[in-house]
């Protein structure tokens, strides 16, 4: 279980905001992030991370104190044991599809990777290095080597954003897979309506950095009008 | 060929390898803090670094000399404990070369280390690697061109330094006399032949360098 409860200075789409968050996100959720950009949803996951310092406030993860502006505790990114999927995926261009997702581990085990490849459909591109991928590809390898490590909680940043339609439809699939299968506390950030209603379990929507309506993607949206009426032209 | 144009090309090239070799390894972590710490006197440090591309070599030269002369603090100290002389000797050349070939060894590495995607050091730590790991497997391997124009560049103006030898070293065969005073030194002396010798040599190898730098920069590609 993640609780959260930060406070953040930052740049928003109409000027200076403060990001508040106050939230519980349980085990197996699928959590999405939504809002217009400058909202602060990537802020967030950077502060998950631990990328990005909060002025105040705290974060646990079960037991074990992420950040805590009072006792002055902020650990680093490598002792969260998050996984990590950035907008540009972030593939490192030295090293193999395997050597990627490889490095990933903490303990190396090639059964694992082996198991990632089948699961992503990658066994074919093992061997090819990020250049030569297409976006679709690289999203996969990305999300690969975000569970190879194993994490805690997984945060992907609008990890479909660069894709074209057909694409996001089937790589939407891959990632409720993954969760399906792997059951890791999953935070997504999105955009999009469609994604949401596909992927996730609950929805925070931001805006200016405030958390203006939570819940159940069907409940959150249906409460407002502008998006009741964008939720009817759905195509599912 | 003569004994004496061998040896002094030996030592042109001694000198330009050690300062190459030194910069290699002090310029890694100082290009490193440069790229992607922040602290107060940063500009400060980047501007005394890149000095040598503005200021003339002399005034460098001049104040090395007055910095290992035994009748100041550094040279009386290099005297007393270490009973070293570093003014007009091979050494001494090589502390000044280094000096003044930072910004040619720094800045293309600091280019090479902000030219990466910050994304890439973020997934690395994200992934639970350290900074030393991140640095091995992640930085060095994709900055690859940048670290190969630092090496050629740094080599490639080592060679080619006059100034500050001529005022730390001035010139004694063997010991500081490089090939570019070399040359300086047969023009005065009128051997003409042999100052050609000297500048066809300096010249291809030049050539050579740059050469190499700017198919490197032109397929950066061809690492990965």
């Amino acid at each position: 279980m993640l609780t959260i409860n930060i406070q953040k200075d930052m740049l928003s789409a109409d000027g200076r905001a403060t990001l508040e968050i106050d939230a519980t996100i349980q085990d197996n959720e699928l959590l999405c992030l939504f809002g217009h950009s400058g909202a602060g949803k990537t802020t967030l996951l950077r502060i998950l991370a631990g990328l990005t310092k909060p002025d105040k406030g705290r974060i646990m993860y079960n037991n074990t104190v992420w950040f805590d502006s009072e006792k002055k505790i902020n650990l680093p990114p490598q002792e969260r044991n998050v996984g990590y999927m950035f907008q540009d995926y972030a593939l490192f261009p030295n090293m193999t599809v395997e050597k990627n997702i490889s490095f990933a581990q903490k303990e190396k085990n090639p059964d694992e990777v082996e198991k990632l490849l089948e699961l992503f459909d990658l066994n074919i591109l093992k061997n090819q290095h990020p250049n030569k991928l297409s976006g679709g590809q690289k999203q996969r390898v990305a999300l690969a080597r975000a569970l190879a490590a194993k994490p805690n909680v997984l945060l992907l940043d609008e990890p479909l954003s660069a894709l074209d339609y057909d694409m996001r439809l089937a790589l939407q699939h891959e990632i409720r897979k993954a969760h399906e299968l792997l059951n890791t506390l999953t935070i997504m950030v999105s955009h999009d309506l469609q994604e949401v209603f596909h992927l996730a379990s609950s929805v925070i929507m931001l805006k200016n950095g405030t958390v203006i309506k939570e819940g159940k993607p069907a409940d959150v949206f249906s409460q407002s009008t502008e998006w009741k009426s964008r939720m009817e032209h759905l195509s599912y | 060929m003569d004994q004496d144009f061998i040896n002094t090309l030996l030592l042109t090239g001694k000198l330009a390898g050690w300062t190459t070799t030194i910069l290699f390894v002090v310029g890694f972590p100082i290009s490193y803090l440069l790229a992607y710490k922040r602290f107060w006197f940063k500009p400060i440090v980047e501007a005394l670094i890149s000095m040598p591309l503005v200021l003339p070599p002399t005034v460098l030269g001049f104040y090395m000399l007055v910095a290992y002369s035994p009748q100041n603090a550094f040279g009386r100290w290099l005297a007393e404990h270490f009973n070293v002389r570093l003014a007009f000797s091979f050494e001494g050349v090589l502390i000044a070369s280094v000096i003044f070939s930072l910004p040619f060894m720094i800045q293309p590495l600091q280019n090479g280390f902000t030219s990466i995607p910050k994304s890439f050091r973020e997934t690395a730590y994200t992934l639970g690697k350290s900074e030393f790991t991140t640095f091995i497997r992640v930085l060095v391997p994709n900055m690859i061109p940048s670290i190969i124009t630092a090496a050629a560049m740094t080599f490639a103006h080592c060679i080619g330094e006059f100034g500050v030898v001529i005022m730390v070293g001035g010139n004694m065969p063997g010991e500081t006399r490089v090939a570019s005073i070399a040359i300086y030194d047969e023009v005065q002396a009128m051997n003409y032949q042999t100052a050609n010798q000297y500048s066809f040599v300096l010249f291809i190898i030049s050539l050579l360098i740059l050469t190499l730098i700017y198919s490197i920069n032109g397929k950066k590609k061809i690492f990965f």
